[in-house]
């Protein structure tokens, strides 16, 4: 299986392909319903996580809600 | 308004019956019961925060978004400890200094929310966190154009303040004092200024640091407060959160008793009339 090597939340991370940020997330261990993916700067909406597609050099930031004023 | 109680009693219904008429604060179509909005940054622990938000009364509650911290083999957001059925999370855009950067995160709020409002700050300068306002004006036109209900976080300046309604904000937000400063309002005459001349609902943000700040800030006739560091920086946050919901209560309640003129001379209580010869 050829793996990927992608940035996230600012960090290089190889990640097992061919990958989608749904599986990304799952990877992760994380919650889709709890966190936004941003890829290539551009929102990826969560009924679009599935058929999003990741390759080579993309850079994804994983964000979520924390404590704020 | 007659009491039905034994006489040691008639105060505990004169304290809810009698109360100036007020309508619900309404922001961008939406009505809410408290006037007060508290964040949830900077609380010592987890429990201090619920338990303090609790005791505010606060519906209005405000969150961040921020990177999910990849490392912490558990890392639990905001929501884990807030009910998004509980509160309405308003999310900010803390920590941007460029219009393209708040934009970039109310735009993921809004994918990682509940809800199109955003509390939109645009920061100018790293020590005082006074607001940037010609990059605040360019976001706020841009993200009320694509729909948000924005409430911007600006300075005690009205020209700016008005221009933030014509750019067609929900809400104006005008500072007591710095973030987190807890200096108080420091401007109570610009900041009635504001509050006359705006439609839109007028929220004074950041500064306040005790009861008395914000009793005397609602006092001005503004909307409501929001604050963060006054609550989450006290010794007992829980306590602090209830003395400020008090005090937000009788600063909008002597607001609208519409206080006594200030006189420069003593003016008797007593009548002089039947005093002994």
């Amino acid at each position: 299986m050829s793996e990927l090597e992608i940035m996230v939340n600012g960090e290089p991370r190889k990640v097992p392909g061919p990958a989608t940020a749904a599986g990304l997330l799952r990877h992760l261990g994380l919650d889709p319903r709890t966190v936004v993916v941003e890829l290539n700067r551009k929102i990826v909406r969560r009924p679009q996580l599935n058929d999003t597609a990741l390759a080579d050099g993309d850079a994804v930031e994983l964000v979520h809600f924390v404590g704020g004023g | 308004m007659k009491s039905v109680l034994p006489p040691y009693l008639s105060h505990m219904t004169t304290i809810h019956a009698e109360r100036a008429t007020d309508s619900p604060l309404t922001i961008g179509g939406r009505a809410f019961r408290s006037r007060l909005m508290v964040g949830t940054g900077k609380y010592r622990n987890n429990g201090d925060m619920v338990r303090a938000i609790e005791a505010s009364g606060a519906e209005i509650v405000t969150v961040a978004v921020r990177r999910v911290d990849l490392d912490r083999s558990k890392d639990e957001g905001i929501l884990y400890h807030l009910s998004p059925e509980q509160y309405f999370l308003l999310a900010n855009t803390a920590g941007c200094y460029t219009a393209d950067e708040a934009m970039r995160y109310a735009r993921l709020s809004r994918e990682a929310g509940f809800n199109e409002f955003v509390k939109l700050e645009v920061i100018g300068d790293r020590e005082t966190l006074l607001p940037d306002t010609e990059g605040l004006l360019t976001a706020a036109r841009e993200l009320a154009r694509e729909g948000f209900k924005v409430l911007a976080y600006t300075n005690d300046d009205l020209i700016t303040a008005l221009r933030l309604e014509d750019a067609g904000c929900a809400a104006v937000m005008p500072l007591a004092s710095p973030i987190g400063s807890g200096l108080g309002l420091l401007n109570p005459y610009g900041i009635r200024t504001i509050k006359r001349r705006l439609s839109v609902p007028v929220i004074v943000d950041a500064g306040v640091g005790t009861a008395s700040d914000a009793c005397l800030t609602m006092e001005q006739g503004v909307d409501g407060i929001l604050m963060n560091t006054a609550l989450a920086e006290a010794r007992d946050p829980v306590a602090m959160a209830t003395a400020m919901r008090l005090a937000v209560e009788a600063g909008r309640q002597a607001f609208l008793a519409g206080r006594m003129p200030r006189r420069e001379v003593a003016m008797p209580s007593t009548p002089n009339a039947g005093m002994l010869e």
